[in-house]
Parts: structure tokens; C-alpha cells; sequence
């Protein structure tokens, strides 16, 4: 099985087709945000970190932004810097240079002003668009594609349609060489033993002990007891027994296989499979961490519904809800509700999602492309002075 | 007679099926169990979103949905049983040396 991407220079292919305007810091986001203004097939990226940061953070960003550049989803790249920021323009440009691409960098204090910089930016930038219309799609296997899964504004539905529907796709991916990225390490705590169960090798099992170990440290030293939160009143009434049962509704998204690998925050896996990907459970530094780890598409579960997406790769919205799908169609790409109608099982409902999936790796709009939907967040660790 | 999905089972493993409307106490219910259609009877009223045992579960047994151990039952639980946080206790303990 194929779908039809961008191959690039090295090695791997992208669904998509963008030039990608970065800002290295927060100062020059406004003059990233004016260069790509109205220019069809440039994203630019709201960053705002790249100064005043401590070394983790420092180092997470310029990874983050790095990884965007790099991302097969791109064609060109130009990275804006202010000047006299920490993560310097030319830092960033140099990290994504190997990539084979093509990346150029301005300096707003260089440059003599601001319209002076947008005015070079957006000749650069309409240059690459030329270039990159050149560009056309080839059949890619499967094996070579990069599924982000997400879910956020859950209900009932998530852990007994959506979820697991999702978790069915996910598993034929794996069995066609792809690789899945699990995410959202708090959600994890409750069955965290269960997952690391299924690793590869007892240190990866170690790893996502630590892991979720780490955040709920961190929960706790901040006056929060993620044990004891969850379930809630609400979740209770609604059915849900134990924070096992919640925790597994959600992870289940994953699939059944075994976990290959566990990365850091916006790190590309290196195996093929499922892996695990450390991220805060917010919804978009979970997407941006995925993005930035080289997922070149993700399907996002939702029962509530959330209009949210990202710069560079597509997000597919699935829900299990129909009054969901009914009510918010705008935002929402695949209606899964027939599993809990009887009309579908789950595995059916799985082979529905990679067709989707298929097809919008080649080219088909996602609800949130449509709406424009441009979610960023790097997910900071500690404080900026 | 009601075609309507009355529960639903998410792996092969599991020994729980999830309520998908409001049950009633002596409803039946097929589902299919290991690979073959059974009728459950079920012994009390289920709320929508809660689970029934589709086999009997001994005290101290685990309770299984995802295919996965999700608590152990406190007490024996019957085939039909409304299984929820009366008769299931969570396996989940704080990380030892959290304060």
C-alpha cells in the first residue's frame, strides 16, 4: 500500500508541500506572521520562545524549531531572527541545512528595519514557492509514514469507539512497516506498569517508569495528586471504574503492539513500530512535539470536539459521538459513532481510518487545514527570565 | 424485537461489556464471547457507560477490559453483575517515594 508524497532530498517523503517561515525568537514573530501573509503555501510558526531561557528549554526550542525545518512536510525553509536573541537565526538555519533543503536566514537589526525585512523575506519566500510548485507527488510505501495519535475533549465515546477504533488503525500500520507515535505521558499514569509491560526490552519498560514517575513528581510538588483526581465525580457517574480503565481507554489509540522505542519531547524514533514520545498531555504541545519527531500526519480522537491543527502536517479529527459530528462538522473529518450503533466493529472502523489516512497523506484537506487551523506551542519546561 | 446495540465488548479478552443505552435488571443481551454469540442476563440495571460481567468473576479476580487487568474485584461478581467502583478496587498505588 502507497501514498502519494513529496520526496526529498534526504530520504524521507512528506504529505505535504510548505515553505515554512521560522521566527528563532518571539521578537521577530510578528515579521515571520507579516512575510507569510496571503503567500498560499507558506506557514510560518507562532513561536515565541528562543531568549531569557535555561539551558533545557533553550536547547527543547532550538530542537522543536529544528525539527520543523527539517520535516519532510516542508520544502524551504527561512528562519527570522531579531538579532541579539539566545537561539540565533543562524543557529537555527544551520541545524536544518543538513537536511539537504533549502534554507536561508534574515536578521531584522541587520537588515535596517522591519518593512526592510519583509520585504526581503516574502522575495525569498515567493523564490522557494516557485521552486517548490516544481515538486511533484510519488508513490511512497506506508512503511514510511509517521502517525501522530492524539486525543483531547474525551468523552464516553473516546474510550469505547474513537480510541479504539484508532487503535485498529494504528495496529495496520505497524503490520505495513509504519511507525505510530503514542504520546501524552500523564495519561499514561494508572496503567503505567501495563504499558511498560509491553516494551521491547525491560529498559524501555524503565524508561516510561521514569517518565511517568517524573510527571507526577512534578504534579505533586505543584499541589496536585494525579492518582487522586482521577477519576472523577464526573467520570464515575459516566461509568468509568478506575484510573487504570481511563488511562487504557485513552492509550488504547495506540494499538496493540508492542513498543519499540520511548523518545524525548520532539525527538525523531528511530525504530518503526509503536513508540512512545515523552509530552505533556496539553493537546497542542503534544501535536507540536509529534510535528517536530517527524509525524507527517496525526489523527486526533475527540468526543467533546476541538477545532484545533497544526502548521505543517494534517490533522484528521475522528469522533465516536454522533451528535458531535452533527453539531460541529466543520471541524470534525470521520464519524466512528456507528461502532456503538451496532452498525461497524472497531476493526472495520480502523480500515476506514487508513483510507482516510491514505488519503490525506496524498493530498486530500482536513477540516482544520480548511479552517486555516495553525496550533503551536512548544512545551516549556521551566521558567524564562 | 430491539436491534439496537445494547453493549459493546472491545477485545476478545475482555470478561466486562460497557452498557451503550440504560439497562434494565433481567434485559438480555447478546454479545459475542470468544468468538461465539451468548445471551448474558443481566441481574441488575446497568446506567449507560457502566460495565457488566459477561462471566463470573472471583473475588480477588481481575477485571478485564482493553484486554488489559483495569482493577480487582472486591468480592465475587456473577455473570449479569453491574460491575463498578462498589465491587472494584483499583490496583493503582502512589510511586513509592513521591511525598
Amino acid at each position: 500500500m502507497n501514498f502519494q508524497g513529496y520526496r526529498r532530498a534526504a530520504g524521507k517523503a512528506g504529505t505535504r508541500n510548505y515553505v515554512l517561515i521560522i521566527p528563532s525568537v518571539g521578537c521577530s514573530q510578528g515579521t515571520a506572521a507579516a512575510i507569510a501573509r496571503n503567500l498560499k503555501g507558506t506557514v510560518y510558526l507562532p513561536n515565541i520562545f528562543g531568549c531569557g531561557q535555561m539551558a533545557a528549554d533553550r536547547e527543547q526550542t532550538k530542537r522543536t524549531l529544528v525539527g520543523f525545518g527539517v520535516h519532510p512536510n516542508v520544502y524551504g525553509v527561512l528562519v527570522v531572527g531579531n538579532g541579539c536573541e539566545s537561539l540565533a537565526a543562524q543557529e537555527i538555519a544551520e541545524g536544518i541545512l543538513p537536511s539537504g533543503k533549502r534554507v536561508e536566514f534574515i536578521v531584522l537589526q541587520d537588515m535596517g528595519g522591519t518593512r526592510k525585512t519583509i520585504a526581503v523575506g516574502r522575495r525569498i519566500v515567493k523564490e522557494m514557492l516557485s521552486d517548490a510548485a516544481q515538486c511533484n507527488r510519488e508513490p511512497v510505501p506506508l512503511s514510511e509514514l509517521v502517525l501522530g495519535t492524539e486525543c483531547g475533549g474525551s468523552d464516553y465515546t473516546s474510550g469505547l469507539a474513537s480510541n479504539p477504533a484508532l487503535g485498529s488503525a494504528s495496529d495496520l500500520l505497524v503490520e505495513a512497516g509504519g511507525t505510530v507515535i503514542l504520546s501524552e505521558t500523564p495519561e499514561l499514569i494508572g496503567a503505567e506498569h501495563l504499558i511498560a509491560r509491553r516494551a521491547r526490552t525491560p529498559a524501555i519498560g524503565k524508561q516510561i517508569l521514569e517518565a511517568t514517575a517524573w510527571w507526577e513528581h512534578e504534579a505533586m510538588a505543584s499541589g496536585q495528586n494525579i492518582r487522586e483526581a482521577d477519576p472523577s465525580p464526573g467520570n464515575i457517574a459516566g461509568g468509568i471504574t478506575t484510573l487504570e480503565e481511563k488511562s487504557l481507554g485513552c492509550i488504547y489509540k495506540g494499538g496493540t503492539t508492542t513498543l519499540e522505542e520511548m523518545v524525548p519531547y520532539a525527538f525523531p524514533p528511530s525504530k518503526k513500530g509503536l513508540v512512545f514520545m515523552d509530552t505533556p498531555a496539553h493537546d497542542i504541545e503534544q501535536l507540536t512535539g509529534m510535528v517536530a519527531g517527524g509525524a507527517q500526519i496525526i489523527v486526533f480522537t475527540t468526543g467533546r470536539g476541538t477545532p484545533v491543527g497544526s502548521p505543517i502536517a494534517p490533522v484528521i479529527k475522528i469522533t465516536g459521538n454522533t451528535d458531535l459530528y452533527r453539531t460541529m462538522r466543520d471541524s470534525v473529518d470521520l464519524d466512528v459513532s456507528q461502532i456503538l450503533a451496532g452498525k461497524e466493529t472497531i476493526q472495520e472502523a480502523g480500515q476506514r481510518i487508513l483510507v482516510e489516512m491514505i488519503s490525506v497523506a496524498s493530498g486530500k484537506e482536513t477540516k482544520a487545514e480548511k479552517l486555516g487551523q495553525r496550533d503551536f506551542s512548544i512545551f516549556k519546561i521551566g521558567i524564562n527570565i | 424485537m430491539d436491534n439496537r446495540r445494547k453493549a459493546i465488548v472491545i477485545t476478545k479478552q475482555d470478561n466486562v461489556a460497557t452498557a451503550l443505552i440504560p439497562l434494565a435488571p433481567d434485559e438480555t443481551v447478546s454479545v459475542i464471547l470468544q468468538g461465539r454469540p451468548e445471551v448474558i442476563k443481566l441481574l441488575s440495571s446497568i446506567p449507560k457507560g457502566h460495565k457488566f460481567a459477561l462471566q463470573e468473576i472471583a473475588a480477588g479476580g481481575d477485571v478485564i477490559k482493553y484486554g488489559e487487568p483495569i482493577g480487582q474485584a472486591t468480592t465475587r461478581i456473577p455473570r449479569g453483575e453491574h460491575v463498578h467502583v462498589h465491587n472494584v478496587a483499583s490496583h493503582t498505588k502512589t510511586t513509592e517515594g513521591v511525598p
